[in-house]
């Protein structure tokens, strides 16, 4: 049986133009020239921690993974917990850099940068459907990272699907200026692969201050398309900052509240898409956000409901997969989103469970119980930080909080730490929720 | 700001602006992140990121935008190195002093 198989890239000529790297196009031809070179430099390894902070960098990098047969691995985050897991993971796994990243011990190559372009005529190349291209991850209940495989095929469906809603195909060729980094599954999908497969082009830097996105946005031709999340937006509008003409905004990571896809749409003179996916399924809905609360699924996909749970199939999504958020089906296609499960949490778009978390508190050496807390949020479209209950009679916040640092991502580090003498377990064990938060608000917040 | 001015304004005793403006700005980063500590307690030295005060990409931009607010100008990163700014309540205040226009 011969496998389908598609395209590295849709962009029609050699000529057309892949990204902008500070004011200056690269085109398909010089984009595959440094696929090659990059490809030709990577070492023996059959995985690559591509850590990459500038876009362009990361998308040759991946490419050039592609094309040697070398998966990607990209986790959410890079703590040496979770290099030691990679590690275990992929013994032959070797990083990618274009800074100085910390990889924790692991073999370490530099982009191989180099501005000349080589654009010497270049077939391209053309992947099979069932190549693996990347593990993306997500953190389990146990404290070990779960892997999901994306091959190609199933990834190309998507960020086509994707490029078809969001208008990328309407043949004026966007450029995407991303604020989410590559790594992330949505900034994977929604930057890189999606004008990869759209014939489109997306900027090389990775913005953060609002002036910044602004520059960013001003540096390349229109149409243009922000690709943003929630958190992101808010700053920027916050700002006050000028906002230069822009096309098309799409946001993902979290629901945005109704006021701000107002308030975007209005300052940005442009359509605002909300995208709705998650790591195991991909992007599977999007919504027009100041039109209508309900999403819309992506072309083939379907969501079933059983034993309390949501599952999803078809379209891109392969096998049946169950979804993390509680939903309710709207009728053909359309669904509602009423929020995570419980035991999820979501911070500016960096997604863990309370299960990992909690047993990476338990394991610092020095706590004999632990567990992390969720006050409630106080603003829309705002960033909740988490508190950690915890008896450790021998251990200061400070001390907690260095431990922590080493196993999960800055974004969910406690901004409060509580000691207590013990939880308030019941006697089967497990900790009510309820006691929990009547503890912490036993607690009040010091007064600085 | 040149490395060279940088050095001497570590070298030599901080002014009573300097020293005012340090503490505005500590109190600011207190309020705008919602910290469990009193603006006198950081150290203008003491690195934010990291093992010191532990801002992550998030605070920043919090911080940012209290900036951008109260001393009027926008805070750019140079080649994404927000860090350099970032590194300290010191070197965060001295930037302030001269963007500020407000």
């Amino acid at each position: 049986m011969t496998a389908a198989a598609h395209p590295l890239l849709t962009h029609p000529t050699p000529d057309s133009i892949v990204a902008w790297r500070q004011g200056e196009a690269v085109t398909v031809a010089g984009f595959l020239g440094d696929v090659a070179r990059v490809a030709a430099a990577l070492p023996p390894g059959r995985h690559v921690l591509n850590t990459c902070g500038d876009r362009y960098r990361f998308a040759v990098g991946l490419a050039a993974g592609l094309v040697s047969g070398r998966v990607s691995l990209l986790p959410s985050t890079i703590t040496r917990e979770v290099v030691g897991h990679l590690r275990a993971f992929a013994p032959d796994v070797f990083c990618l850099a274009d800074g100085n990243q910390d990889a924790f011990g692991l073999p370490c190559v530099a982009y191989p940068d180099d501005r000349r372009q080589d654009t010497a005529p270049r077939a391209i190349p053309l992947l099979p459907d069932d190549l693996p291209v990347a593990w993306l991850f997500t953190s389990g209940s146990t404290g070990m990272p779960v892997p999901h495989r994306k091959n190609w095929g199933a990834l190309v469906r998507n960020v086509r699907a994707e490029a078809g809603l969001l208008g990328l195909t309407d043949g004026r060729r966007h450029t995407i200026v991303g604020t989410v980094p590559a790594q992330h599954s949505y900034g994977f999908e929604s930057t890189v692969m999606v004008a990869l497969q759209s014939g489109a082009a997306f900027a090389a830097g990775r913005p953060l201050f609002p002036a910044d996105i602004c520059a960013a946005i001003a540096a390349v031709p229109r149409p243009r398309a922000l690709v943003t999340t929630p958190f992101h937006l808010r700053t920027l509008l916050d700002s006050g900052v000028a906002i230069p003409a822009l096309d098309l905004v799409v946001s993902a990571t979290a629901p945005l509240s109704v006021p701000l896809a107002r308030d975007t749409e209005a300052r940005c003179h442009a359509p605002l898409l909300e995208i709705y996916g998650a790591t195991e399924t991909g992007q599977i809905a999007c919504r027009r956000s100041v039109e209508t609360a309900e999403w819309q699924l992506f072309p083939g996909v379907e969501l079933t409901q059983e034993d309390g749970r949501t599952w999803a199939s078809g379209g891109h999504v392969e096998g049946k997969v169950a979804l993390d958020d509680v939903l309710e089906l709207a009728g053909p296609g359309r669904f509602v989103l009423h929020g995570r499960s419980a035991d999820m949490i979501n911070i500016a778009g960096k997604r863990s469970s309370l299960a990992y978390l909690n047993h990476q508190l338990c394991a610092v050496p020095g706590v004999t119980d632990g567990a992390f807390f969720v006050p409630d949020e106080e603003t829309p479209d705002g960033v909740t930080r988490l508190v950690a209950v915890v008896v450790a009679p021998g251990l200061d916040a400070t001390a907690l909080t260095r431990a922590l640092r080493a196993r999960i991502e800055p974004a969910f580090l406690p901004r409060r730490v509580l000691f207590v003498a013990g939880l308030p377990r019941n006697s089967t064990g497990k900790l009510p929720a309820e006691a929990l938060r009547t503890l912490v608000a036993a607690h009040p917040k010091r007064q600085p | 700001m040149s490395q060279i001015t940088t050095a001497a304004i570590q070298d030599s005793p901080p002014t009573e602006a300097g020293t005012a403006l340090q503490t505005e700005v500590a109190g600011l980063i207190v309020t705008a992140l919602n910290l469990e500590i009193k603006p006198e307690d950081i150290n203008p030295d003491d690195a934010l990121f990291g093992d010191g005060l532990g801002l992550d990409s998030i605070d920043i931009l919090e911080v940012a935008l209290e900036v951008s607010k109260r001393y009027g100008f926008q805070l750019r990163a140079d080649n994404e190195d927000n860090v350099r700014i970032f590194r300290s309540l010191r070197s965060l205040a001295d930037h302030i002093a001269g963007q500020r226009t407000l």
